[in-house]
């Protein structure tokens, strides 16, 4: 009898186990070859009958030779529980169950000594959602009444630049009694208030991210929206960086400054500015850690856009001789105006933190007028390419932090100075509309989300651990992969109408909260329109505790 | 909903009429107060226009100590008018002991160098003072402090606090070319006096028939905007220190006004000839937008009238006018009331994206936004 080796993997300390029908299977190798992460494998099984065929006992046995499916037992090809075999297996007779059971963070970390890595959100979910504690339960009625969310106009748009206190526009009246603009004043662009929020390419496959520009441009010339899209870090091909099309895209830097020698290169032959530029401080996802695109995948047209060769391409976590804000605001900011001479908003992305409210009190202090916007990353943000530890342990909710930066603003005074974007989690039911309302009647002037939108596209992860493998390359789907074979699985014009039906039907959604409580401008700072069912809750965001 | 009314006349006027206005509109108050502001006043205050007149309602003790208070400061009271009241029983009404109506001379230094601005701020200063101590125990309610200025304010039912004041009859002893009033109806806050409309400052009266869901947003911003900017009663008083602010502080014109409380919607900015300059008020004073529905009625310091309504034309307002005088009311049977003869073609119904100014010969201007 063979040793008992108990140190092997197993499925069974694995975080999926297959469960596989043979009887049901018919061999046509579709599984196998659709799984990305090679985690199933044909097999041949030996398997022996004993049987007797007389009127009386005569054991006889056979031995036959059995081609089956078998999950392979390994910890780097292990099952992340896509469900894509089941997905092309015409007979259900596949597919992935979660397992209680599983010793996989253990065994990664002793068999390989390294920090895992992953994709996707936060996965330790302990309590409810702060947002779902909250209800817009002042409700316009009688002698205020409600608006008609069909029939009335709404002004759906939340401005993206510095904004000036009133005493300081650089405004008179001139002799007819009119005002009259004296000098320039900081570029204001006015956006629809749900931002697609930062993924590169790298971190998307180019169908994917073609898709999200192609939908942006449609909601934009079709539907009348004006809906901005934030690059990411990973720079811009350059054939859209030479089209109109570059109106609608916010150009990110981050510590990598991945990208930008072509956007400067590009910069002579702009037919129109970029919406804005977003300086990437900090990430809600990993705070204190930079971009991290693993060198699997880093194909060429990765390495040719970001002008790298193919390696693990680390952003540092600080952006090289920054050491303070001021010098940030100094520096990048003055820089980045510069650079479009001063047409295009400059703002400021940092991951929500304990520290959040002292970092935009320096900047909303600023005295050359020139941080076009606070966008604060809260923990339930999601990520391409984390260490497990940050994803799941580091970090702030954005729901206290963004209401926090508000009364701060309030406190001094300038509120609405540095308009406020919130993220991290935001749509994680699948209802961003409510959540986007909530947070802008918290304080936010608008919000970004880049998880919802993959999930829009068909990503079958999820917080509980499922597929998380965005930093393999290994994406089932087509959407976080450079390899050819997965990105065509990908339907690019279907994505980009899923994207676009879904801000349609936000937009109403948005219109059906915003006409109860008798508002056609967004509520932002409107706190007295919500009430929560926590007094925890309550308390903490000065809003009413019903129950 | 409240009932809003304003006179505005060639000659001086008797707050009876006032009264009358209002009292025809009387299913659309709840008889809770009744409260005025008068401006240009005649009859006994006529040849003290320059002067500040102080408008107070207290105890004995709040009496003493405002006068403690302006004589400290160096004022001098020059004029005093206490209205004889007629305590009927059964009259409804929460009265206040004393009801003062001073008229002072500014202090030494004030009266040789200071100019006109150093005196307003002076006598805000101190009107805020004033509040400030006679606030602790309900001592005094102190509504204006400002020359050619005085303002009335009650609680109980408007027909028995005219009678209280003896206000039904009308004489020659009291009265003004401009009187604003507001019968009330309490729906969202305890009855206290500074929560009645008008509300005053520096000049500024504004009162409204309305709600404002953006309260809060208001209240936050303008609590950091002015030392002026106090009490927030009322949801209403975010629209007077909204005028205040956007005509005094900032030197606007009028006609932006409108543009800070209702502005257009972006896609008509984009349309507009001041594009640049609407684009910048709607993002610098997004906060002081009122969004909800409102008819707003204001003076201003030169005595000159105006209204406007939310940008929905949600509540209603109408212009009645006859030779010598304007009417604007919430409803237009109390025009009729005290202009019966006037030709009602005239009447103006200001629609949602317009102010109607009434400059102080009458002259009637409508502004569209």
């Amino acid at each position: 009898m063979e040793a008992i080796k108990v140190q092997s993997v197993t499925p069974n300390d694995m975080p999926w186990k297959i469960r596989y029908d043979a009887s049901r299977c018919t061999l046509c190798g579709s599984c196998v070859s659709a799984c990305s992460f090679g985690a199933i494998s044909p097999k041949i099984e030996r398997r022996r009958m004993v049987f007797s065929e007389g009127e009386f006992p005569e054991p006889k046995q056979r031995f036959s030779a059995v081609p089956v499916i078998r999950q392979v037992q390994s910890v780097t090809h292990y099952c992340r529980g896509c469900g894509i075999c089941e997905k092309v297996c015409p007979n259900d007779a596949i597919g992935p169950d979660r397992n209680m059971d599983t010793r996989h963070p253990i065994l990664t970390r002793c068999l390989g000594g390294e920090s895992i890595k992953r994709g996707g959100r936060k996965n330790l979910e302990s309590t409810a959602r702060t947002l779902d504690k909250i209800r817009v339960g002042r409700i316009s009625q009688m002698t205020d009444p409600s608006l008609d969310a069909q029939r009335h106009t709404f002004d759906l748009l939340a401005p993206f630049g510095r904004i000036l206190p009133a005493q300081k526009l650089p405004i008179s009246v001139d002799p007819q009694g009119k005002l009259q603009s004296d000098t320039k004043m900081p570029p204001v662009q006015w956006i629809y208030p749900v931002v697609i929020g930062d993924m590169s390419i790298g971190a998307l496959s180019w169908r994917m991210w073609e898709a999200v520009a192609m939908a942006v441009a449609y909601l934009n010339e079709q539907c009348g929206m004006p809906v901005r899209m934030c690059s990411g870090e990973g720079g811009v091909p350059s054939r859209l960086l030479r089209s109109r099309y570059l109106k609608y895209m916010i150009l990110q830097i981050a510590s990598g400054h991945f990208g930008w020698n072509r956007i400067v290169k590009a910069m002579p032959d702009m037919v129109e500015d970029p919406a804005g530029v977003l300086i990437k401080i900090g990430q809600g996802a990993k705070p204190g850690d930079g971009g991290l695109l693993q060198a699997g995948k880093v194909a060429d047209h990765i390495q040719a856009i970001r002008g790298v060769p193919k390696a693990d391409l680390l952003s540092p976590p600080n952006h090289q001789g920054l050491y303070s804000i001021e010098e940030s605001v100094q520096k990048m900011f003055l820089s980045f105006n510069a650079a479009f001479k001063f047409r295009v908003p400059v703002a400021i992305k940092v991951a929500a933190s304990a520290t959040s409210v002292s970092v935009f009190n320096n900047l909303v202090r600023d005295p050359y007028n020139i941080v076009g916007g606070f966008f604060l990353d809260g923990i339930d943000g999601g990520t391409g390419a984390a260490h497990e530890v940050s994803l799941d342990h580091t970090g702030h909710p954005i729901v206290s932090k963004l209401r926090d930066c508000y009364m701060a603003a309030v406190a001094q005074g300038r509120q609405g100075q540095i308009p406020l974007w919130a993220a991290g989690g935001l749509g994680k039911t699948g209802d961003l509309a409510a959540d986007a309302f909530k947070m802008m009647a918290l304080g936010a002037n608008g919000v970004f989300t880049g998880k919802l939108i993959l999930q829009m596209a068909g990503c079958v992860g999820n917080d509980m651990g499922r597929c998380n493998a965005c930093n393999t390359g290994k994406c089932p789907v087509g959407i976080t992969t450079q390899e050819p074979q997965l990105v065509h699985r990908l339907d690019v014009d279907r994505v980009a109408q899923n994207i676009v039906n879904y801000y349609l039907a936000m937009d109403t959604e948005l219109k059906k909260l915003m006409a109860p409580i008798g508002n056609s401008s967004l509520p932002v700072g409107r706190s007295d329109a919500l009430v929560a069912t926590d007094r925890g809750v309550a308390e903490k965001l000065q809003i009413q505790y019903v129950c | 909903m409240c009932r809003i009314g304003a006179i505005k006349s060639l000659n001086y006027t008797h707050p009876s009429q006032a009264l009358l206005l209002m009292q025809s509109q009387q299913k659309g108050h709840d008889n809770s107060g009744f409260a005025m502001i008068m401006h240009d006043l005649g009859g006994i205050f006529e040849s003290y226009k320059h002067l500040p007149t102080l408008s107070m309602a207290c105890t004995d003790e709040g009496l003493k100590l405002a006068e403690d208070i302006l004589h400290a400061a160096g004022f001098q009271r020059v004029m005093q008018w206490v209205p004889e009241t007629n305590p009927q029983p059964g009259l409804d009404i929460i009265a206040m002991p004393n009801y003062v109506f001073e008229t002072f001379d500014y202090p030494k230094a004030y009266k040789r160098s200071a100019d006109q601005k150093e005196k307003e701020e002076l006598l805000l200063d101190i009107r805020l003072q004033l509040r400030a101590a006679l606030e602790k125990d309900e001592q005094g309610f102190v509504y204006s402090f400002w020359p050619d200025v005085v303002t009335l304010k009650e609680i109980g039912d408007p027909r028995d606090i005219g009678t209280y004041f003896n206000l039904w009859e009308a004489d020659d002893r009291f009265t003004a070319k401009v009187i604003t009033a507001q019968c009330r109806q309490n729906t969202n806050y305890d009855i206290v006096r500074y929560a009645a409309h008008p509300f005053f400052l520096q000049g500024y009266t504004a009162l409204a028939n309305g709600e404002n869901t953006f309260y809060l947003k208001n209240v936050e911003f303008q609590s950091k905007l002015h030392r002026g900017y106090i009490g927030f009663e009322s949801d209403s008083q975010c629209f007077l220190y909204s005028l205040h602010y956007v005509h005094r502080e900032l030197n606007w014109p009028l006609s932006y006004f409108k543009h800070v409380i209702t502005p257009l919607p972006f896609q008509d900015i984009e349309r507009h000839s001041d594009r640049e300059q609407l684009l910048a008020i709607r993002q610098s004073l997004a906060h002081l937008e009122i969004n909800g529905p409102n008819t707003i009625i204001g003076v201003l310091p030169d005595n000159s009238m105006f209204t406007c309504c939310d940008a929905k034309k949600l509540r209603p307002v109408v212009i009645g006018r006859s030779e010598d005088t304007v009417v604007i009311s919430s409803e237009v049977c109390g025009i009729n009331e005290i202009l019966p003869d006037r030709n009602w073609e005239t009447d103006i119904y200001p629609n949602e994206r317009e102010v109607v100014a009434i400059s102080n010969d009458l002259e009637v201007q409508r502004w569209k936004q």
